[in-house]
């Protein structure tokens, strides 16, 4: 029963951020001389319009489901992911590979590119892990690290062995049986990016929350995240954990690349660091690190990104607005610890007086003019 | 009557509890007034609502008589009133000095002027003989010392009505003493104090006045010139408490744990633990007594495996267990109720039944196959929190978090006596726990020696200790400096072996 109050109140103080966030979206349309209510009736309308569009919307947010979802899990055992990027190349990495490779029928193949993608993430991410359990490297540093060496290890093996027929800088496009996407799917969705990816996302969210509710290895993952001398002292090998933490954490954002790359995209290219990985830790903070608040945070950036276009084309709006919507919402998601903090005061705020007494201030600051 | 604090009709509400229930409660400028209670009473919400932490749902106070408003312990500051936490509130790699000066830091030219403020640290620690180093790093000082260091935080906030949440819980006797010629020097000076405390003895001797509450209510206000302990027991727990414990001759078996030339280095220069060698014995209570700070913490550490020795073994049944891990001495039947509650005792953020099960949520019936038993452990739960008068506003699913300080305490206790260890290392078991709840739980710690169970106990409270304890180990720099049986030494005996004399030597 508790984690129902829990949720409810977290979910307040998300719905708080992004109201606040649109609230500032508004303040900025309306300072850049144009209609916020057309602003955002154009950016909704351009995510959920049709149902092209809501394939789009949802296609969009597959990989941020996924990398959110990494930093979530990582966080319950208070580690702070921020490799969610490299994860996502080395996971897109392995499921190109194979996909460029093996010349199999479709099940076969998409298995196989879960399963790669998912163990590349996870051996990557455990590094990490490794060397927090054994040597204490903190695992932001790490795991910033590891960014820029998926990104180089990309850099190199790409253009080596998977060069595409006509740039040195992306990979050859992965076969039909080898993509995400399926006929009846885009046909679905009236030909749309959307892909299985989605359902494997949910498949994830749903595993997710099983694990660190139901099993006994959710319960040491957080134990060691809210107390590790606690958890040490009851017994728990917190450096296992550790370790554990980050492989899931990794292997979510792997999957989160395979989506993305074999699924959203068809290639890879070289020379970027794929944003998703870090919009995850958004991702997360505004699903308050619940799979299901992930879930549902994910959809909603998925919405933004997916309507900011349209926006534009219709409006005057420079799309950079829904961006700015975006990061004030996390602005406001990171520092809901303070208005949760002060939770009680806010609820107990006289605004009727407040208002009174605001009125008296500047009657005051008034008089004060005319002396 | 001049009060210089009145709380009127004050009510606090938490989900599924009335913390204060319209509590009335007055003091009297210059005196030193006990507040008393059982665990989960009330006590601490109403001084935190008097230094600002917490709203009331409803009621008023005055101060110095006239209303006010205390919005934020910031205010409460500012109107001088000073309070030490139940669990202190220190950032643990902050110095001494930074921790006073914290949300107030004196500036020059920017810079925080640490200078002036350690001086002046230095000046009030020499004036209370209160002997604070303003450079220490908390981490490295005794509980004791930080207790002192909460203490100047509110002199140096000059602070005129000074609360006390438990500050006695953690310290030594003889500590205890200097804080209580603390108290007297600042009354003294006009300051006012409230202080909280479950050791009636000691509202005996230095207080003035005591309000009893019960269930977030006021049983009444004493005068402590026209009261005895015994009644004032009866007042807060609404019956009589026996004093005397129900102890049987004690029927000792084999020996269960040997520790053979133990040593252990100590923590950056410490005492550590020196060629230490004791036995414990099914069906017996040993005692190890000592001044704080003596190798006891090495001690427990090694038995428990939190800390490797450095020398030595130790044997549980015979079997050299020193380079097991933690878990599987557990499961070799060796339970430990830690010094330090919030960091080796609970996880806070879990709920009353998850922490119930920290250390065995891997075996049945708890789980299978790695799932979690949800309804197995609400049953367990709710068992063991009525058997240990575990108080709060929503049961087993209240996160420890919100529990009273002596309720976490209790949850603790409970969940490691009710696994019926072969073995039980007790820190401090009745750390900050009512007069009722001792009594049951030195009866509990007794029936586990009746059962054939043994019990290492660890205290500062030497009453504790005598009135337990079957055999009494005396250590002193890390040495061992004797065994007593406890029919036939007495606190005098004791004391002077804590300071290392050897028996007899001084008698
Ligand atoms: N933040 C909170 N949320 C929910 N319940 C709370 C909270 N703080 C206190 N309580 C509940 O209010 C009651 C009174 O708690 P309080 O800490 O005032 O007790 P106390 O008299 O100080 O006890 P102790 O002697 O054990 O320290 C307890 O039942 C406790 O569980
Ligand atoms: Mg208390």
């Amino acid at each position: 029963m508790k984690t129902k109050v829990r949720v409810k109140k977290d979910f307040y103080m998300s719905f708080f951020a992004i109201l606040l966030g649109l609230l500032a979206g508004a303040v900025l349309m309306a300072v850049t001389g144009n209609n916020p209510f057309e602003g955002f009736f154009y950016l909704f309308r351009g995510g959920l319009m049709n149902i092209e569009r809501i394939g789009n919307t949802l296609a969009t947010a597959t990989p941020l489901i996924f990398a959110g979802l990494s930093v979530a899990f990582a966080f319950k055992t208070g580690l702070f992911n921020i490799g969610g990027a490299g994860q996502m190349l080395i996971g897109g990495l392995c499921a190109t590979a194979i996909g460029l490779t093996f010349d199999l029928p479709k099940p076969i193949l998409l298995t196989m590119i879960v399963f790669g993608s998912l163990i590349g993430g996870a051996l990557w991410a455990s590094l990490p892990g490794l060397l927090k359990a054994r040597f204490n490297v903190h695992e932001v540093v790490s795991t910033i690290m590891m960014n820029w060496i998926a990104y180089w290890v990309i850099y190199y093996i790409v253009p080596q062995y998977f060069k595409g027929p006509f740039l040195e800088t992306e990979s050859q496009r992965i076969p039909e049986a080898a993509s995400l996407k399926v006929p009846w799917l885009t046909e679905l969705f009236n030909g749309s990016y959307i892909n299985l990816g989605i359902f494997l996302a949910i498949i994830f969210v749903v595993i997710s929350s099983l694990i660190l509710e139901r099993t006994t290895l959710g319960y040491e993952l957080k134990a060691v995240g809210y107390n590790r001398d606690a958890a040490e002292a009851a017994g728990i090998n917190v450096n296992r954990n550790i370790v554990l933490s980050m492989a899931i954490a990794g292997a979510l954002a792997g999957l989160g690349g395979a989506t993305f790359y074999v699924g959203f995209a068809s290639n890879m290219q070289i020379g970027v660091l794929p944003s998703q990985g870090f919009d995850g830790i958004a991702v997360a903070l505004l699903g308050a690190n619940s799979p299901w608040g992930v879930f549902a945070a994910a959809v909603f950036f998925g919405l933004l990104h997916t309507g900011k276009g349209f926006m534009n084309a219709m409006t005057a709006i420079p799309p950079e607005v829904a961006d700015t919507i975006i990061a004030t919402i996390i602005y406001f998601a990171a520092t809901s610890v303070l208005i949760e903090r002060n939770w009680d005061k806010i609820k107990k705020i006289n605004f009727a007086a407040l208002l009174n007494r605001g009125k008296k201030d500047s009657l005051k600051a008034g008089s004060g003019g005319e002396q | 009557m001049d009060y210089i604090v009145e709380m009127n009709n004050i009510r606090k509400e938490f989900p599924g509890i009335v913390a204060c229930d319209d509590i009335d409660f007055q003091v009297k400028k210059g005196e030193i007034h006990a507040l008393l209670g059982e665990n989960g009473a009330g006590k601490s919400t109403l001084m935190n609502i008097l230094f600002g932490l917490y709203q009331p749902d409803s009621g008023s106070i005055v101060l110095r008589g006239k209303k006010t408003n205390i919005a934020n312990p910031n205010i409460a500051n500012d109107l001088g009133i000073g309070m030490v936490h139940q669990h202190f509130k220190l950032v643990h790699n902050f110095t001494v000095t930074e921790n006073i000066i914290l949300g107030l830091e004196p500036t020059r030219a920017l810079m925080v002027d640490t200078r002036s403020a350690s001086s002046r640290i230095r000046e009030l620690s020499k004036r209370y003989n209160l002997n604070v180093n303003p450079d220490a790093k908390i981490e490295d000082v005794s509980v004791g010392m930080q207790q002192r260091v909460e203490i100047i935080k509110m002199l140096y906030r000059d602070a005129e009505i000074l609360i006390f949440d438990e500050p006695t819980a953690v310290l030594t006797p003889q500590e205890v003493q200097e804080l209580t010629k603390i108290m007297h020097s600042l009354i003294d000076e006009g300051k006012t104090i409230i202080l909280i405390t479950h050791k009636l003895r000691e509202i005996m001797s230095i207080a003035d006045r005591c309000t009893v509450i019960r269930w977030g209510k006021v049983i009444g206000t004493v005068s402590v010139s026209e009261t005895s302990e015994e009644k004032l027991a009866e007042m807060m727990v609404g019956r009589k408490v026996i004093f005397d414990l129900d102890k049987k001759e004690a029927r000792p078996k084999e020996e269960i744990l040997s520790l053979e030339k133990l040593t252990v280095n100590g923590k950056d220069g410490g005492h550590g633990l020196k060629s230490f060698s004791l036995g414990v014995k099914c069906g017996e209570i040993v005692g190890l007594a000592g001044v704080d700070g003596n190798g006891q913490s090495e001690l427990i550490e090694a038995v428990i495996g939190l800390r490797k020795p450095d020398g030595g073994k130790i044997l549980l049944h015979g079997e050299d267990i020193s380079n097991l891990s933690i878990r599987e001495r557990i499961e070799k039947g060796v339970a430990h109720i830690p010094e330090d509650r919030h960091k080796h005792g609970l996880v806070l953020d879990y709920t009353v039944q998850e922490n119930f099960i920290l250390k065995n949520y891997y075996q049945p019936p708890f789980s299978a196959r790695g799932l979690l038993n949800w309804d197995t452990i609400y049953e367990h739960a709710e068992r063991v929190i009525k058997d240990f008068d575990v108080r709060s506003g929503q049961g087993v699913e209240a996160s420890a978090r919100s529990l009273s300080g002596g309720n976490q305490q209790k949850a603790i206790v409970g969940r490691e006596i009710d696994g019926n260890p072969d073995l039980l290392v007790a820190v401090q078991p009745t750390r900050g726990l009512d007069v009722g709840a001792i009594e049951y739980i030195h009866q509990r710690l007794l029936e586990q020696r009746d059962q054939g169970k043994a019990v290492l106990l660890i205290s500062l409270e030497l009453d504790e200790i005598l009135d337990l304890s079957d055999r009494i180990a005396v250590i002193y720099n890390g040495e061992l400096v004797g065994i007593v049986d406890a029919d036939e030494t007495d606190e005098n005996e004791i004391g002077l072996m804590m300071a290392g004399g050897k028996r007899g030597a001084a008698v």
